[in-house]
């Protein structure tokens, strides 16, 4: 359709029909106030505070609400309408608090900054104000009721964003109160930014309450490490500190929003367990030392490891966290050393596509696609907790008409329907999927693999038959790999079966993997593949087989292995029993028990880097805060241990200079290079499943202890479904003991209808958990 | 939490609204809801919502915009005054001052026997009829002190 002409304070403009008079003037930077307008969140127009004037039009009308029609005149300064808005506000004033002073939104308040230029000197309100009594929505977001203005746009955010409406509106006209009528928590992984759009100082940062005030602070952008989003941050600094982390605006990525665990896994960055200088232990204990001391240990160390074993006794362990110039150098460094052994894959349970994988994980097309696919399939995810942003895209694509399926583990809670789910046990997963693979070659005449064939015992069930059909017609479909699949006893297989699906339906195949895989990967923290995926001589030894065939030294690199390696006991055994181990961490728990030399690196906040999410998209970004303490940023701590060892190509000044030897070059897709389907031992007994939760990912938000304070930090429990409960006769237990690989572990126990039969569901990342190791099976019975 | 009879009404309700739109059907459900329990408790109103696929706070909104809805238990008889403009104008301040006179309660209390509950409520479309309260499914219109008494001396 032709544009139409319009005019606004006497400026003509040209616009799309069905714009409305707030986009118009937005776009031509006519400011019009607003408070329930956001460009994110549909139309409420019940603040008021938009009115203008529209020629012809009986009385002002609200922008937000006013579809342009070609000729229309419209005034936001006229007489008329700057009367109507100053009404508004008056109004909007009546009952509002004048608490500004100990008002947490005071400075960055959107109701402070219009009373500036609508509200009146005097108040002509005289009679009581209203005061509503607050409630307690749990540890991420403080409340001042009182202070609401009705504006709705959190209750729309959780209705139609996170979809998963907590908040609402009860009572009406002067008894209206925004909240969640019972006393209970706000548990959305979304939940932080209903913050941002508060226009007032009625919801605001717990954490960050009375601790600053947002005119003493400085954006710096950094780049989230938790996801495979690459969120862009803006982190607050003050004198060197970081009080608060809010998003910076990112269209491609993020948009305006950030997961909770983006906004508050800053607080571990000033937790009293930061590691601020390096020390080596004396027999049991620890001393502080200096950084030429520390590296004199470590070159002399290292040295010995490889005089006495060679170098192939070196491994080296990345937090798939850390940045793309920490994995490149110290893969530079292990290789220098003459160790190929060197990885960050380290929840990994199944190596044996290790050839046949591609450059790196890709996730299957431009985040900024995710929400117009018609169709998708998640394969062992529960993405709204592992990449809550992508999720939130996937509940737009939801709300845009797309079917999505799942061949799960577990029936997740998602914030968007699925039309068809197929939940079995992890072994079960991979004869579903081939199932579906088999029903898409009978519906397509193509040949399936025998060798896959095999794995689809039994019948299609409805789900898989759906899934099948509408993949099959998919336009815009996507297969997407979440954790639950990468890092399955047997994920060569699914991945193998996922890639075959892609092929026999033309949807696209993503992989939604951990933190910085992507980077990892491209700078050749893979110990079969250099930078950018150059080919090498000899493949050096995963992350698996590191552990579980103990080397005699290790450098561990922001890595903390009870919690971020598949077993959590092997990992501490390996470890406990090497001659040399070198943790980089910024945490001083990390590893004293095993380390003989810790390193204080620097997180997120303190150093440069670089991050490549899930499209291959590379986000450089600086340090918002000098380091703390002796705290250095890792690639400079390996630049210089790469110096003092002795090896060549070591003498970057920059993070810069190192990210420009890894190159920019991606080649986007996760198809394989080859398949391989090779058979399953089919595994008998009770199948743990053992998904990480969301606040248990790294060391960060292990140590941030708001998010631990929230439900979605469950645990280390153990939960079964009813009916499997009733078959272990635990149904009425609420402690129930977990043996495993000759341990117990007893653990608070749940039921839940959720977990499929045959399967009790044992998140991972708890030490409490660490005891059992990683069975694929156990045994549970009711606690004494 | 519903009785078979309700239950029968409830899906007359829902069959009138296309199967995704359940919600639709909240405002009749909450009404039978009541007529069996006499008022709306937190974990009936739970039940509504997952009988009607909404989340609990959407009922919540619905059942305390509503003035008819109660959500907290009401006395035998619940005398629901009109206070809105036009009653207002008619004298309402002065039926409602006789009202919590005579019953010894404020608006939106019930007396200690169980009997009266005192409600304010909105306009219930009868402003011709103004100054005037409902009790039970009744309408009294006109009101009078006087005639307020012989209403309540009707009443068992």
């Amino acid at each position: 359709m032709s544009k139409i002409k319009i005019e606004i304070d006497g400026q003509l403009l040209e616009v799309e029909p069905g714009t409305t008079v707030i986009e118009a003037a937005d776009a031509a930077g006519i400011p019009i106030p607003r408070f329930c307008y956001h460009e994110k969140l549909s139309i409420a127009a019940n603040c008021r505070m938009c009115l203008v004037d529209v020629e012809k039009a009986p009385k002002p009308m609200p922008a937000c609400a006013t579809p342009v029609t070609d000729g229309m005149k419209v005034a936001t300064r006229s007489t008329r309408a700057i009367n109507a808005q100053k009404g508004v506000m008056e109004l909007l004033l009546i009952n509002h608090p004048l608490d500004c002073p100990v008002c947490d939104q005071g400075g960055e308040c959107e109701l402070q900054d219009l009373a500036v230029g609508y509200g009146g000197d005097v108040s002509r309100y005289q009679e009581a104000k209203r005061i509503v009594k607050d409630k307690d929505i749990g540890p991420l977001i403080a409340t001042d009721m009182t202070r609401c203005i009705h504006c709705m746009r959190c209750v729309r955010f959780g209705e139609e964003l996170a979809g998963l409406m907590e908040l609402g509106a009860t009572g009406r006209g002067e008894h209206a109160r925004v909240g969640t009528y019972v006393e209970q928590s706000v548990d959305s992984e979304l939940s932080g930014n209903m913050i941002d759009l508060c226009p007032v100082g009625a919801l605001t940062s717990k954490p960050f309450r009375y601790s600053a005030r947002s005119w003493e602070l400085n954006d710096q952008l950094s780049v989230s490490p938790h996801d495979c989003v690459g969120s862009n941050l803006a982190v607050q600094v003050r004198r060197n500190q970081v009080m608060r982390v809010l998003p910076h605006a990112n269209e491609e990525i993020n948009e305006v929003w950030l997961a909770d665990r983006d906004r508050y896994s800053y607080e571990a960055v000033n937790s009293p367990e930061r590691l601020l200088k390096p020390m080596l232990r004396d027999g049991q204990t620890w001393r502080e030392t200096d950084w030429n001391t520390a590296l004199q240990t470590v070159v002399t160390g290292l040295r010995k490891v490889i005089d006495r074993h060679g170098a192939g006794q070196l491994g080296g362990l990345a937090a798939p966290g850390s940045t793309l110039e920490e994995f490149y150098l110290l893969q530079k460094l292990m290789r220098a050393l003459g160790s190929t052994n060197v990885d960050h894959r380290l929840r990994q349970r199944d190596f044996r596509d290790d050839t046949d994988t591609a450059l790196f994980p890709y996730m299957g097309l431009p985040i900024r696609d995710l929400e117009n696919v018609d169709c998708a399939l998640l394969i062992g995810s529960n993405i709204r907790k592992e990449q809550p942003l992508l999720g939130l895209k996937l509940r737009k694509a939801f709300r845009r008409g797309a079917a999505l399926y799942a061949v799960n583990p577990v029936d997740f809670a998602f914030n968007f329907d699925l039309r068809a789910k197929s939940i079995s046990d992890p072994a079960g997963m991979i004869a579903s999927l081939a199932r579906i693979v088999r029903e898409v070659a009978a519906r397509r005449q193509l040949s399936m693999p025998p060798e896959a064939e095999v794995l689809a015992e039994g019948s299609s069930n409805d789900a898989e038959q759906a899934i099948a059909a509408a993949l099959i017609d998919a336009k815009q479909g996507v297969l997407l790999l979440g954790q639950l699949a990468l890092h399955h006893a047997q994920a060569a297989t699914l991945r193998a079966l996922a890639d075959l699906l892609a092929e026999m339906t033309g949807v696209r195949l993503g992989v939604l993997a951990e933190a910085n895989s992507a980077a990892a990967w491209l700078a050749g923290c893979v110990p079969m593949r250099g930078e950018n995926g150059s080919p090498l001589a000899a493949s050096g030894r995963h992350a698996g087989d590191m552990l579980k065939r103990p080397l005699k030294g290790y450098l561990l690199f922001g890595a903390e292995p009870e919690f971020d390696c598949a077993d959590g006991r092997q990992a501490l055994e390996a470890l406990r029993q090497a001659e040399f181990v070198v943790s980089f961490s910024s945490f001083k728990s990390a590893a004293s028990d095993f380390a003989h030399v810790l390193l204080p690196l620097a997180p997120f906040t303190e150093t440069d880097g670089t991050r490549v999410n899930g499209e291959g998209r590379f986000q450089s970004f600086g340090a918002a805060v000098t380091p703390a303490g002796e705290a250095r940023p890792g690639w400079k701590i390996l630049r210089v241990l790469g110096n003092q060892l002795g090896l060549g190509g070591f003498d970057f000044v920059s993070a810069e200079a190192v990210r420009s030897a890894v190159g920019n070059a991606v080649a986007a897709s996760a198809r394989l290079q080859a398949r391989s389907f090779r058979a399953v031992s089919p595994v008998s007994g009770l199948q743990r499943i053992g998904e990480v939760p969301l606040y248990r990912v790294d060391a960060f938000t292990r140590r941030a202890p708001a998010l631990l304070k929230t439900r979605d930090n469950i645990g280390p429990v153990a939960c079964m479904n009813p009916r499997e409960a009733q078959k272990h006769n635990v149904g009425g237990s609420a402690r129930v003991r977990v043996i495993a690989g000759g341990a117990l572990v007893t653990l608070d126990f749940l039921l839940d209808r959720r977990i499929p039969d045959g399967c009790v569901y044992i998140p991972a990342g708890y030490p409490e958990v660490t005891a059992i190791g990683d069975p694929q099976t156990v045994h549970v019975e009711a606690a004494k | 939490m519903l009785s078979r009879e309700s239950i029968t009404q409830v899906q007359g309700e829902i069959a009138k609204y296309p199967s995704e739109r359940k919600a639709s059907a909240v405002m009749a459900v909450l009404r039978i809801a009541q007529a069996e329990h006499g008022w709306l408790s937190v974990p009936l109103m739970d039940y509504i919502a997952e009988l009607l696929e909404m989340r609990p706070i959407q009922v919540y909104e619905v059942a305390t915009f509503y003035s008819m809805y109660d959500l907290k238990p009401v006395g035998r008889h619940k005398i629901s005054v009109c206070t809105n403009v036009s009653c207002m104008l008619c004298g309402s301040d002065q039926i409602v001052r006789h009202l919590e006179q005579r019953l010894g309660i404020k608006l939106g209390q019930t007396t200690p026997d169980g009997k009266f509950t005192l409600k304010e409520v909105e306009c219930l479309a009868a402003c011709g009829g103004a100054p005037m309260f409902q009790i039970g499914d009744t309408y009294y219109e006109h009101l009078t002190p006087q005639k307020v008494d012989e209403i309540l001396a009707s009443l068992g």
